[in-house]
Parts: C-alpha cells; sequence; structure tokens
C-alpha cells in the first residue's frame, strides 16, 4: 500500500517540479541514501510539509513550510523530542493510511480543502468512524487506536507553532518571518531597537 | 578529602536561601551554600521563548534539566505519570544560583496585613487547613524594608491607598505605565478603583551599582540582559561571597540531611559535580530548596529518630501545597495597544484584595507580562480556530492589540493537596522523586469567578470590542509560586516549623523558603519568602551572636 503510494507521489512530484522534480524523485527513491533530514525520511517530509502547512497556511505571508517548520521538528526529534519519534513514525503512517483508505491517494495528493477536511475530522478523533464506514476489508482498521489520532494531531499542531513562532536558532521561523508579521524587531539587539521607554 | 566542617549549611540559593546565606556571613558564621544549578546567563538562551520559563516546551533555560530529574504526578483519576522537568505538570520553579529570582518577572509585593490573620478574618472554612500565621505583618515589615533596599524594589506605595503600613519608602521611584496601563488606568478610575505602579524588584534607575531597566520584552521568564532585574544571585549572593565567609558550592545535589547516634542533626550527604558522593558538617542546617524538595528533603531524610522523615511527627510535612489560582480576562481592541515597552506589566490595583462579599480572600489585579508569539498562539477566545487560516490571521490582527488583566487569587489550604516521596521512582542519584498531588479548594474557584469579572468589567471600560474571562480548575496547584508545605505555627501538633522556621522536634535545622506560607497572600510571593529569609537568618545570626549554638 505504502509503496504504492510512494511511487505515486514521486510521480507527482516530478510532474509538478518539472526539471527539478527528476532530483527529487530520485531522491524519494533512495531515501535512506540522500535524505536531507536527521529524522524524516524524505516522504515524510513531503508530508509533514503540508501537514504544517494546513496548520499555518501561506497567505501574505509564508505558510508553515516555507517557514521551514517541518525542518524545526525533525531537529527537535533528533534531539529534545526524541521521546516523540515513535508518535512521529506511526502517526504519519496512519495519515498515509487513512488517506489511502478514504480517497485512494495519499495526503499530499489532496487537494487544499480536502486536506483540511481530513484535518478537522482528525482533529475530532474521527478519521477511524471515517474509514470503517468506507472499509475495505483489508483489515488495517482500526488504524487509530486508543484516541491517538487526536493527541497526535495535536502534538503536530503544537510543534508546528513552536516551529512558526519559536526563536529560529531551532531550526524554524526562518528569517524571523513570524516576528515580522506581527510586527515585532526583530533580532533583539541591545543598544540597537527602538524604544520607547 | 574530607569537607571543613561550619557554622551553617544552606540548601537552595533562591528567594529565601541566598538571603539566609548572607545574613549568617555577615554576622561572622562560615556557611556553605548548595546549589543543585549553576550561574544562569542570558547569553546561553538569549530571547529563545521555546526554553523562557514561560513556554519550557524545549527544556528549562533556569533548570532543572530533564536528563536528571523527575518528578510522579497523580492523576484525577488516581493513576500517576513520571513528569519531566519541562512539562507544566512537574510544577518546576528554576534550579540556577538566585532560582526563581533570575528569571522572574519580578513583582515586589508585600502581602497586606490581612493575609497573615486569614483565619481570624474568615473564620473556619470547612475542607480547609485555613489558620492565621504565628508571625504578624509588623513582625515581618522590617523584614520587607530590608528585602526592598538590599535587594532593590521600584515603586511607590503612596499612591496604593490599600498597602500595608511602612516606615519608609521603597528605595527607587515607579516604573513610567506602557501604553496599556494607561488605557487601563483611565478605565480603572472611570470604575472608581484604586490604579497604581506595580512594585519591581528591577532598577527603575541606577541602583547597586547596576544599570536601569532598559524595558526589554524579554524581561519575565528571561534573565535579564543587562543585569537590571534584582535577584539573590545579584545581591545578596555576592555580599555574602564577598565576606569571605561564605562559601557557594555549585552543581551540587544535596539528598540527605544526616543525624548521628543521639539524633542531633550534624549536616547533609550530597553529591558533586563529578557525581561523588560527600558529606558536609555543620551546627545548623536551613533548608531553602522550595515547596517541593524542602519536604521531598525531610521525607527523604529517615532513621531510627525520624522514620517517618524529620519534622514529620504528626504528618504535616508536605501539606497543603498552595500556589496561587491564576484568573483574569482577555479584551480585544481596534486599534494597536502593544508598544513594546518591556515587560508589559506596569499597572495594578489592590481593590480586591479582600473586603469581597461572599468571597474568602482575593487577589490583585494587573495588565499581564508580554505575551511572545508562541504564547499568544495559544491565547484565543472560546471557540476560536486554534489553528489554519482564521488561527494566523487572528495572531496577524491581535498580537498588537489584546490586553489581559489577570491576578492571583489567594488560595485556602487543603491538607491533601501535597508533596510526598515516591519510592519506586528515583532520580539520576538514585534518591526517590516528589510525588505531586491533591486539588484545589472549591473556595478558590469562587475567587475567580468573582476577580475575572472584575478584570472584565475594566477591559470593557477601556474599550474592549470583545473581552473573555479565563479561570482554572480544581487541578493541584504549585509552579513558581509553590508555597506551604512546611507551615509555621506555635502547635507542633499542626505545623512544622516555629514562628522562626525552626523545624520542631530538632534544635538546628530550620526552613527559610515559600514552604513556611501558611498562606500565600493574593500577590506573587517572591519579596515576603525574601523577607523570611531575613527573619529567618537574621534570628539564626542574632542568637548565633549571643553565643547560642542550636545545641
Amino acid at each position: 500500500m505504502v509503496k504504492n503510494g510512494l511511487t505515486r507521489r514521486g510521480f507527482i512530484a516530478m510532474a509538478a517540479a518539472g526539471a527539478g522534480g527528476m532530483v527529487f524523485l530520485t531522491r524519494c527513491n533512495n531515501p535512506e541514501r540522500y535524505s536531507t533530514y536527521r529524522f524524516f525520511t524524505d516522504q515524510e517530509a513531503m508530508l509533514v510539509d503540508d501537514l504544517v502547512d494546513q496548520i499555518i497556511p501561506p497567505d501574505e505571508w509564508p505558510g508553515a513550510k516555507d517557514a521551514g517548520v517541518t525542518n524545526f521538528i525533525d531537529r527537535q526529534l533528533a534531539g529534545t523530542y526524541a521521546r516523540f519519534r515513535d508518535d512521529y513514525r506511526s502517526g504519519l503512517k496512519s495519515i498515509s493510511l487513512s488517506c489511502q483508505e478514504l480517497f485512494g491517494l495519499s495526503f499530499i495528493e489532496l487537494n487544499c480543502d480536502q486536506q483540511r477536511d481530513f484535518l478537522i475530522h482528525m482533529e475530532a478523533g474521527k478519521l477511524n468512524e471515517l474509514v470503517n464506514e468506507k472499509d475495505t476489508g483489508n483489515g488495517l482498521n482500526p488504524i487509530w487506536k486508543d484516541g491517538f489520532e487526536r493527541r497526535f494531531f495535536r502534538l503536530l499542531r503544537d510543534h508546528t507553532m513552536q516551529g512558526f513562532y519559536g526563536s529560529p536558532r531551532h531550526g524554524g521561523n526562518l528569517n524571523y518571518v513570524s516576528y515580522k508579521m506581527v510586527r515585532l524587531d526583530y533580532p533583539l539587539i541591545i543598544g540597537q531597537n527602538r524604544y520607547n521607554g | 578529602m574530607k569537607n571543613k566542617h561550619v557554622n551553617a549549611i544552606v540548601i537552595g540559593a533562591g528567594a529565601g536561601g541566598g538571603v539566609v546565606a548572607k545574613e549568617m556571613s555577615v554576622a561572622g558564621m562560615s556557611v556553605v551554600l548548595f546549589e543543585r544549578g549553576g550561574w544562569a546567563h542570558y547569553d546561553d538562551h538569549n530571547h529563545d521563548e521555546l526554553l523562557s520559563q514561560r513556554t519550557t516546551v524545549l527544556g528549562n533555560a533556569y533548570g532543572p534539566d530533564n536528563k536528571r530529574y523527575r518528578r510522579v504526578f497523580v492523576n484525577s483519576d488516581g493513576t500517576s505519570q513520571v513528569v519531566l522537568p519541562n512539562e507544566w505538570l512537574y510544577n518546576n520553579n528554576a534550579a540556577c544560583v538566585g532560582s526563581g529570582t533570575v528569571s522572574y518577572g519580578a513583582m515586589g509585593w508585600r502581602f497586606m496585613a490581612e493575609d497573615f490573620k486569614m483565619k481570624s478574618i474568615y473564620g473556619h472554612v470547612e475542607g480547609s487547613t485555613l489558620e492565621d500565621w504565628p508571625i504578624t505583618y509588623d513582625d515581618l515589615e522590617p523584614c520587607y524594608e530590608k528585602a526592598e533596599w538590599e535587594i532593590g524594589v521600584a515603586g511607590d506605595d503612596v499612591q496604593n491607598p490599600f498597602a500595608p503600613p511602612r516606615k519608609k519608602p521603597q528605595p527607587m521611584p515607579p516604573f513610567a505605565f506602557n501604553k496599556e496601563a494607561n488605557l487601563l488606568k483611565k478605565a480603572m478610575e472611570g470604575l472608581g478603583l484604586h490604579p497604581f505602579p506595580i512594585p519591581m524588584l528591577r532598577n527603575s534607575v541606577r541602583y547597586n551599582g547596576r544599570p536601569a531597566c532598559y524595558r526589554f520584552r524579554t524581561c519575565c521568564g528571561f534573565a535579564c540582559p543587562v543585569n537590571a532585574k534584582c535577584g539573590t544571585h545579584n545581591t545578596v549572593i555576592p555580599t555574602a561571597i564577598e565576606t569571605g565567609n561564605c562559601e557557594l558550592r555549585i552543581n551540587c545535589q544535596v539528598t540527605e540531611i544526616m543525624v548521628n547516634d543521639q539524633g542531633k542533626i550534624t549536616g547533609v550527604a550530597y553529591f558533586d559535580e563529578r557525581d561523588k558522593k560527600q558529606i558536609q558538617t555543620a551546627d545548623v542546617v536551613i533548608l531553602s530548596a522550595s515547596a517541593t524538595e524542602t519536604p521531598r528533603l525531610l521525607l527523604n531524610s529517615t532513621s531510627r529518630f525520624f522514620p517517618e522523615g524529620i519534622g514529620n511527627r504528626y504528618d504535616w510535612v508536605g501539606r497543603n501545597l498552595q500556589g496561587h489560582a491564576y484568573t483574569g480576562a482577555y479584551g480585544l481592541f481596534e486599534e494597536d495597544i502593544y508598544d513594546d515597552v518591556g515587560p508589559g506589566a506596569t499597572i495594578a490595583i489592590c481593590d480586591f484584595n479582600h473586603h469581597n462579599p461572599g468571597i474568602i480572600g482575593g487577589g490583585m489585579l494587573a495588565n499581564e507580562f508580554t505575551r511572545l508569539p508562541y504564547l499568544f498562539a495559544d491565547i484565543r477566545p472560546p471557540g476560536a480556530a486554534s489553528w489554519g487560516k482564521e488561527h494566523k490571521e487572528f495572531q496577524r490582527n491581535y498580537f498588537r492589540r489584546n490586553v489581559q488583566v489577570v491576578g492571583p487569587i489567594q488560595e485556602v489550604p487543603v491538607f491533601d493537596a501535597r508533596v510526598q516521596v515516591e519510592t519506586t521512582v528515583k532520580d539520576h542519584w538514585g534518591v526517590p522523586v516528589a510525588k505531586l498531588s491533591g486539588y484545589r479548594h472549591q473556595a478558590d474557584l469562587d475567587g475567580c469567578e468573582f476577580l475575572s469579572r472584575k478584570a472584565e468589567e475594566i477591559l470593557q471600560k477601556a474599550g474592549a470590542v470583545q473581552t473573555w474571562r479565563t479561570t482554572p480548575g480544581l487541578g493541584l496547584s504549585g509552579g513558581q509560586h509553590q508555597s506551604g508545605t512546611c507551615r509555621m505555627g506555635n502547635d507542633p501538633q499542626t505545623s512544622v516549623t516555629d514562628r522562626y522556621g525552626r523545624v520542631h522536634d530538632t534544635p538546628n535545622l530550620f526552613v527559610a523558603d515559600g514552604s513556611l506560607n501558611v498562606t500565600n497572600g493574593g500577590f506573587n510571593p517572591a519579596l515576603t519568602i525574601m523577607a523570611l529569609g531575613y527573619w529567618v537568618g537574621g534570628h539564626i545570626a542574632d542568637e548565633w551572636q549571643k553565643g547560642n549554638r542550636f545545641n
């Protein structure tokens, strides 16, 4: 199942990205050898890019993906957040499985509204129900156990906020983009910022 | 090499311990001041919100670390979980020289005279161990004055008609209001309230050889980049060290209070910075390790003389854990209010600390410290989106257009809100960790309901286009304002120490931290803990100079 998804995803990436996509496709096929991430495989990273971009979408300001949030989460999973590694590995896999069951597509193949609806259901803990309604009898259900979908959504949501709104020193909030968005001086350097006090 | 015997050991270089060490060492006593953490520096974590004390998601910039420390938290269904120091349920304060006084918001409140007589004023409260302190405000007044002048407070109590009587003004002028405070001042006065500048343990002018505040946004939750915030780490602890009588021993974890075969306390066992077990003997031992770690140490120090832990003959050690029930309201405005004049909180009222019909106690109300972007991402009106397009737009539209008015409701103590030790879970050194369990009293929530409505009225009067209130649940309260677990009292059967912080049943063991607080006031307790440091430390130094060796 996952393997088929990868191939399709690779195809889409190539189709969408043109010449640059060729390089990407190569990476997709050899994730361990060429991965640019510490913890995520490139496939996982592509999925996380889309997930975090739903949580903080691009508008007139960059979204979470362009602010480096995937990199932030990856860096933390390689260190401080090592305790969440299993959650991410199995959570991302469950998202992929759920998408395949519901749409016959991978998450990144869904359109923006479908992605958002999927996450709204995930946040509410309703994915299992939906998947059950469409049960294809492949024995995978339940994909999500013991409330994990809500917990994993919360984890993703919180980590995305941290990566987007926290200090760039941890790998997210590229060039203080979120500080610019709320019109905060950055970086804060003694004697070089404007003070009214 | 064996450690040289000293006159006194202080465990914990925080708000209480730093002061006690200074009082004793200037009186000529030889002192070893133990601190489990090291020196904290702004440059180590600069303005990194994710490690700040306000949002410790990536760890505690001011300690302790997630590698060596654990606690156990008992959930409402009776199950328990192991919690890490940077997790909310750990109820952390800090672990560094100066402890919480390095990274606090630095409000320098005196408790009011009423706060020491809660039972006399409000009577017996069912389900609570509400009691009067064995000392009065007048007893502690000179100690507050010393704390204000030696550590440094900027404020002007003359502007606060509810302020308790004082002999000397605060040493530094108060801070100017920011835009938010000016807005609130008008609204508060319009409602007949009495706003005034918050007293702050922060230099408004150059003081004690350190510079005035630059008014950074990264203040509350951070070390001060210019050393303008006043803690024990940059005032009394350096003074103590300069006497030549006080040795500060950092990165040392004290694990047990030693008792000899006559049942007398002789010193402490600790692990040094290389994790080597050592013994330090002394004539007097003072516990200033916080309202969680002080009782943990007492409970972990069992012997045939103290089978249930030292001072615990009547099962009062670790009881009555309190913090504050924080409550208030948010308001959204149509124009920019945020002016980046740190640290945000500048204005307060004490109109609702006492004399509220049907309410036990109360609390001050103030505008809140700066909410940095990550913290603000969790601040939304009820029903608002917690992610997605709408959430991001809210962040952009209201980061500079929200005001929070908030205050600490004085909690009534609950006997079963407590610190115990969990023998099945050990820290890095193999010592049983603290276990936290219990609940707030319903009366606290009544206070929150009352005070949050007042906060909301103020915001509405100030012109907020939307307001919402925030009130806590019954969950256990500890954290940075933790207190009450080694209550002082006159009756050894219903308290842990006497009025000078001396542990009952022992001649030479004292407590000097928030553990002593019988009740916790409707205020941030730091200045009171410092004052208690002067009270206990001054008493020990006076007695020592009279020849008392606490045998």
